[in-house]
């Protein structure tokens, strides 16, 4: 039934010197549905695929909107997201009380990486079972972090999480050098065709099962900016057009593998 | 009119009466927990001024004690991450802790990332909370407190927080006896916002000058060593030893007891 004794709590050692249950934790990410994150010199998007657990339930959330300047997409154990977002804006909204500022990007994904990283060393916690990529704007301009149930954070150009994401990765750094200098909507539909890359052989890009989240800069630094907002149903109809097959045949040459 | 930090947070005495502390019992054993009810060695005025490009600070040297100049080198002008100043008026134990308190802070923003600074709108929101926070309590930091630097827009910023947590903004502040008495000559200078961007720093530097002039000659706890700052978006000028210039007591010569007795 175990696979060792070294996997029981999360604060032991295995002899190789792994930590059994955070890899677990990590495997929860890999089984939760894709999300996708890109930023340029202006903006930083989220893109996700939605799963609903039956024909007859609504989708699962996939973004959430943490303050007027930023927000996250999540994989895995959505409950453990909420706990993480939940503290995420009272964080932000402390930032904003006490100093009259937005938070810096960086240091909230900071703080929820410190808060991670203690559920790994203390008897009778378990790591959170959830990955996040955070997409936010403050005076040094979008970023986009990656964060693991390790406590692990990191600035990421483009990134993806969840189930089958290695396909995502490969298309974004494929494309690795176009994101810098795209706008919004050029952003938005790299993020829907990484994301596309990574469904399943019956699968397609529908209104229900997308969820995009943007935000971005208009001028230097914090003094305009298009805050976080979240775009689903409807909403994303005119992107998962733009990017359905076929639709991109003209004009665009397609990828053809040799 | 009483304009001594004694007398701030305090319902005025000529509208209802000296305050009726007969129910509190002598011994500190008995009746409610009492904090700091009056400051001890005390700061005089500090007075701000906005212009074009910024914003010139001044305060005097002086820390009294009572009525007594106990200390004549006290630096009430602090900055704060090179790029913003506050002012400190009232109790210079309470600034004391207040600027260690802003030390630490400036010290974890610069220690955990790089490329976010707490500008002087920041800062001034911060000081509120922490001296409204105080005064819930019950145990007051005795300040008025005037912040000056920049804003969001790097637009030239300047605010007081007080004891009590009330906050204020204008183009031109003064805190204790300056808001009596320098207060009018700065205003004369710049009015409102429009006339204070139309102000150089050369102007606001001499206004500035001149109402520590006047209230050296007028205010009983002020001191004719001062502190001048001025804050641009190229930083601070910050003098610690400047000597009030051309002072003129002519229209003092025939009161007896009043400035510089000879005879």
């Amino acid at each position: 039934m175990f696979r060792n004794n070294y996997d029981n709590d999360s604060v032991t050692f295995s002899p190789q010197g792994r930590i059994f249950q955070v890899e677990y934790a990590s495997e929860a990410v890999k089984q939760g549905s894709v999300v996708v994150g890109i930023v340029s010199k202006t903006h930083a998007v989220l893109v996700a695929l939605k799963r609903n657990a039956e024909e007859l339930s609504s989708y699962q959330k996939k973004v959430i909107a943490i303050d007027e300047h930023l927000g996250l997409s999540l994989a895995g154990l959505a409950s453990d997201a909420r706990v993480l977002s939940n503290f995420m804006k009272q964080q932000s909204l402390s930032s904003r009380l006490t100093y009259g500022r937005a938070i810096p990007i960086e240091r909230l994904v900071s703080a929820i990486g410190d808060r991670a990283q203690t559920n790994t060393q203390h008897y009778g916690k378990r790591p959170y079972g959830v990955g996040l990529l955070v997409a936010g704007v403050d005076e040094t301009g979008p970023h986009l972090f990656e964060f693991q149930p390790s406590g692990m954070t990191q600035e990421m150009v483009a990134c993806a999480i969840g189930a089958r994401s290695q396909m995502a990765r490969t298309y974004l750094e494929r494309n690795l050098d176009a994101f810098a200098s795209c706008g919004r909507e050029e952003l938005v539909k790299h993020g829907l065709r990484a994301l596309k890359e990574s469904l399943a052989q019956d699968k397609e890009l529908t209104v229900e099962n997308c969820s995009v989240g943007v935000v971005g800069i208009k001028g230097e630094g914090m003094k305009s900016i298009e805050g976080f907002k979240l775009f689903d149903g409807q909403e994303v109809q005119v992107w998962v057009d733009m990017v359905a097959d076929g639709a991109e045949a003209e004009g665009e040459s397609m990828e053809v593998d040799a | 009119m009483n304009h001594l930090p004694q007398a701030w947070g305090r319902p005025r005495d000529d509208v209802y009466g000296p305050y009726d502390s007969s129910y509190l019992q002598s011994n500190q054993s008995h009746g409610p927990t009492q904090h700091t009810q009056s400051p001890v060695v005390t700061g005089t005025s500090v007075i701000a001024l906005k212009f074009k490009d910024g914003v010139v600070i001044a305060a005097d040297n002086l820390a009294s004690y009572g009525s007594l100049a106990r200390f004549t080198d006290v630096k009430r002008l602090r900055k704060f991450a090179g790029t913003s100043i506050v002012g400190f008026g009232g109790d210079v134990s309470d600034m004391q802790y207040l600027d260690r308190l802003l030390n630490s802070l400036d010290i974890e923003e610069a220690y955990s990332t790089a490329g976010h600074t707490l500008n002087a709108k920041n800062l001034h929101t911060f000081l509120s909370k922490v001296l409204y926070k105080r005064r819930t309590d019950f145990n007051p930091l005795w300040n008025q407190v005037l912040v000056a630097g920049l804003d969001d827009d790097s637009k030239p910023f300047l605010a007081s927080a007080d004891l009590l947590g009330t906050t204020f903004s204008a183009p031109s502040l003064a805190t204790g006896f300056g808001a009596h008495l320098a207060q009018p000559l700065l205003r004369k200078v710049a009015g409102d916002e429009e006339a204070a961007a139309k102000l150089t720093k050369e102007q606001a530097i001499e206004a500035v000058k001149e109402s520590m002039k006047v209230l050296f000659y007028r205010d009983a706890r002020s001191l004719d060593k001062y502190s001048i700052a001025v804050i641009t978006k190229d930083g601070i000028e910050l003098k610690e030893d400047e000597k009030l210039e051309n002072q003129s007591w002519a229209f003092a010569d025939q009161i007896r007891g009043y400035g510089t007795q000879i005879n």
